[in-house]
């Protein structure tokens, strides 16, 4: 299932894509649709279920619930089957990371355990540590949390003061610190803990709640989740075995960050829940809800938020399956017993950084949007706790916070790209100089007979646009690059949305289903002027005002960009009625 | 133990079914297919059984390829095998189906065979009379409790006024399953994965039945007719009382 090539990060920028290479969720197999329909069934009947009590932290319930989980075998699909697990992919794992979204509260617990909480071990554990831990946590025996965050070092998560220092009998590190928000602290049981060995030297430990010297804090007061365990671990002379030290002293940097690029994507696979989760509350209740004798699902600015709502989970769901199967087309090249498989997974993961910011951003932030239609398509209604959507709307808002905020995500985006184009890692500069000669020479046309060329052609525009932006703004900016954030950001928002807009584009042409191609269409019809916008507005910022500088900038972009119009409050319509026919996204 | 269940794929109950434009079937494009939830009882009561007793679970279906879906989700549950009868092109109706799962039962020497009381769709609840029928076993239908001791069962049925009976049958029988018999599992991840992997046999329905034909000629299919618009009775409890009283007598005839 996972697709026959391995596709490079960021590649889809400069590469044309091929279509095969793009996992779409239309072609799951029949068991992993069937994993979803468990993780469904188990969301609804054990943990929905129970919503209120979990909202106020009723003692235990939630370990229960994470345990139960473990028995639904919910807890073991990425551990491999030699530590007790199933061995999945992330395929498999977007299937549950969407499903397993009804309670919010839990859905973040569950993320936690299975995400940043399992994986450092999984990825960077010796075989004996694996044997230790692994299949405790896959049945959740063990649950786990992840703490890198302190007071002081949050973004900046490597300025942490939490140190380590040797015994004199050499075997075990003397742990002092505290770590901050750590999410399922109250109740994990194996935390991954980052301090500096000396002071100096950026290190995970496998910390047991168990040690002596490791306790938690009392639980933060919040603006959402409430159901959610979040307290600062405090270490306090917390003695911490020398077999625990996770990967290399000093190497610590590097799990924290690749652990998280995993947290990203499936933060992005929940967002996907949390949106199908949303619209199957306001789609029936605007088709219910009575004003002016018609139900407000008859009213034009009602259906387009639905439609909006469904173009966001569409788009959204279309790029982190497509994430999911490139890095399972990765991983599945690696041999599973070779020495360095452990090594060869963590680079694959690595090579994906671009898309899996990409996936939290986008993810989190249409989430937000849907979110916020949600409580205005119930009106005064979606203000009140009583009704259902007023949780969402604040049980969101942390995802634009946690696992790198949504800033430095953008950062990240921008900064990964351009430091792989100066090392050749990926061939931009290439790709910059075509698009330079292809101003003057013009652009290659997109096949006229392809069904959506004009789309497509749109797209392909909007990779240039990046590309070409991000040529301007290095040429410019040289070494000040990293100070003009703003002009990154844009950047990295086209580049965003061109990998969101890409993966609609091809899944729909794929499925051949008029709704889908709607999407697709509106989705790049509202988008691409905006991104066009937004790069010219950077190109004035780059040229300072002056006029001579920006006149070929602005240029090179009317060349570029191509305003396509479309009517999209008929292709909107066309997706209203379907989600409003059916009351729900799928 | 060589337990047998029938089990049929149905349209979810939430379904909103679409009649054809020939009104001779149901659209099926949009249909998403469940096991009838009544033959999920059944694989329980046949897992529990096989858990007690040992021996072997076997899902029989009559129908098209996607039924098979439902054998493997049952195989997700914890059944060893499947075996769907490959229906295509055959006119089925309870008859036809009664015929080929008790042909394919036959082969299997069952001890003993569970199956949903009625499939959801059709709501016939004829099947599993025509297959004990065409084994020559017994049948109990609706049953809410089983046990079985050596080769005898006892099973509890419902009958009208609420009371119970309880029944005792030697084995081989056929057991129609009501809601409430049990709690039916539902599949673990691990299950699903193995269900992959376990056999699903595929049967010729001509050759189970042979010069047999459907005894049922289905003419046409329509919807049943919208429910009107419920009355609601405004004022004093007294009034809206006796206004309810004239509307029943004189507008609705009941009284
Ligand atoms: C409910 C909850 C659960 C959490 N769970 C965990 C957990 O399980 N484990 C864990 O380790 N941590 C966890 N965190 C911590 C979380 O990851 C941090 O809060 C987050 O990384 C931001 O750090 P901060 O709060 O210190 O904000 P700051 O870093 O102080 O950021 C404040 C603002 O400044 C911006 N900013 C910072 N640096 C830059 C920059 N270079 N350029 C531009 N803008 C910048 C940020 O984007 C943000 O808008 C959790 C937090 C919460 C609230």
């Amino acid at each position: 299932m996972p697709s026959p090539s391995t596709i490079k990060g960021g590649s889809f920028l400069i590469e044309p894509t091929v279509s095969a290479d793009v996992f779409i969720p239309e072609e799951l197999s029949f068991e992993f649709k069937e994993l979803g329909a468990t993780a469904a069934r188990f969301s609804t009947r054990e943990v929905f279920s129970k919503a209120e009590a979990i909202e106020t932290k009723e003692p235990g319930l939630m370990t229960s619930l994470l345990k139960a989980a473990g028995e639904q075998g919910l807890l073991m699909l990425e551990v491999p089957e030699a530590y007790g697990g199933l061995g999945l992919g992330k395929v498999a794992s977007t299937v549950i990371a969407e499903n397993i979204t009804h309670q919010t509260s839990f859905s973040v617990a569950f993320m936690c355990h299975t995400g940043i909480g399992t994986l450092p071990v999984l990825y960077y554990g010796t075989d004996e540590q694996k044997k230790r831990y692994l299949p405790r946590l896959a049945t959740g025996e063990m649950l786990a949390a992840y703490a890198l965050t302190e007071a002081n070092a949050g973004t900046d998560a490597l300025a942490g003061k939490a140190k380590a220092v040797l015994s004199a009998d050499k075997k075990h590190y003397i742990l002092n610190g505290e770590k901050m928000f750590i999410t399922n602290g109250g109740i994990a049981d194996l935390i991954t803990v980052f301090a500096k060995v000396d002071g100096e030297h950026f290190t995970a430990f496998l910390v047991e709640r168990s040690f002596e010297g490791v306790s938690c804090g009392k639980e933060e007061d919040k603006l959402g989740l409430h159901g959610t365990s979040t307290v600062p671990i405090i270490l306090n002379d917390a003695k911490i075995p020398v077999e625990n030290v996770l990967g290399e002293v000093g190497r610590g940097h590097k799990i924290a960050f690749n652990v998280l690029n995993i947290g990203r994507w499936k933060l992005g696979a929940a967002t996907v829940g949390g949106m199908k989760r949303l619209i199957e509350l306001t789609a029936p209740y605007a088709n219910q809800r009575y004003q002016f004798g018609r139900p407000i699902s008859s009213f034009q600015l009602i259906r387009q938020k639905i439609a909006v709502s469904a173009v966001l989970t569409y788009l959204t769901e279309s790029l982190v399956y497509r994430y999911a199967g490139a890095l399972d087309g990765a991983l599945s090249k690696i041999e599973k017993d070779s020495p360095d498989c452990a090594k060869c997974a963590v680079d694959a993961i690595e090579e994906l950084a671009i898309e899996a910011s990409i996936a939290k951003i986008f993810g989190s932030e249409a989430l937000w949007q849907v979110s916020d239609e949600a409580v205005q398509i119930f009106g005064g209604y979606g203000f009140i706790r009583d009704y259902p959507v007023e949780h969402h709307y604040r049980d969101c808002r942390i995802n634009r916070i946690f696992e790198g905020t949504n800033e430095i995500n953008r950062l990240i985006i921008t900064g990964t790209l351009v430091k792989r184009a100066m090392s050749g890692r990926i061939d931009m500069m290439t790709r910059l100089g075509e698009i330079l000669s292809q101003l003057k020479a013009g652009f290659p046309e997109v096949d006229p007979s392809l069904s959506h060329a004009v789309w497509i052609d749109q797209v392909d525009r909007l990779k240039r646009l990046a590309v070409y932006l991000a040529g301007v703004a290095v040429q410019k900016y040289t070494t000040e690059l990293e100070r003009h954030q703003a002009t990154l950001a844009v950047i990295s928002d086209i580049i965003m949305d061109v990998y969101a807009l890409e993966s609609g584009l091809v899944r729909a042409l794929k499925v051949r289903s008029p709704v889908f191609e709607a999407v697709a269409v509106y989705a790049i019809a509202e988008r691409a002027p905006v991104l066009a916008q937004k790069a010219r507005q950077a190109l004035v910022n780059i040229a300072e005002g002056n006029e001579q500088a920006l006149s070929p900038y602005l240029k090179a972009l009317e060349r570029i960009v191509k305003f396509v119009p479309a009517n999209v409050d008929a292709l909107l319509e066309t997706v209203a009625a379907r989600v409003l026919e059916r009351e729900a996204y799928d | 133990m060589k337990i047998g269940v029938l089990l049929k794929q149905v349209p979810d109950t939430e379904t909103k079914i679409k009649i054809r434009a020939d009104g001779k079937g149901v659209e099926e494009g949009e249909i998403k297919w469940v096991i009838n939830p009544y033959d999920e009882y059944a694989v329980e009561e046949a897992l529990r059984l096989k858990e007690k007793a040992g021996g072997e679970v076997v899902i029989v279906s009559a129908g098209p390829a996607r039924a098979t879906e439902a054998i493997r989700q049952a195989l997700a549950m914890g059944a060893d095998r499947g075996i769907r009868i490959d229906t295509t092109g055959i006119e089925q109706d309870p008859y036809t189906t009664a015929v080929m799962l008790a042909g394919a039962a036959k082969n299997e020497s069952f001890e003993i065979i569970f199956a949903g009381k009625q499939a959801v769709d059709d709501d016939c609840a004829q099947v599993l009379i025509g297959v004990a029928e065409k084994l020559g076993w017994p049948h109990v239908t609706p049953v809410e409790k089983f046990a079985l001791s050596g080769k005898t069962a006892t099973l509890q049925r419902p009958v009208a006024g609420g009371t119970k009976e309880m029944i005792e049958a030697d084995l081989p029988v056929v057991v129609g399953c009501e809601k409430g018999l049990n709690e039916p599992r539902y599949a673990s991840l691990p299950g699903i994965m193995k269900a992959k992997s376990k056999p699903v046999a595929e049967l010729k329905a001509s050759e189970l039945l042979g010069t047999e034909r459907a005894r049922i000629n289905v003419t046409k299919y329509s919807l049943p007719p919208e429910r009107r618009a419920g009355k609601i009775i405004p004022g004093e409890p007294e009034a809206a009382a006796a206004e309810l009283v004239r509307l029943l007598r004189e507008e609705a005839k009941v009284i």
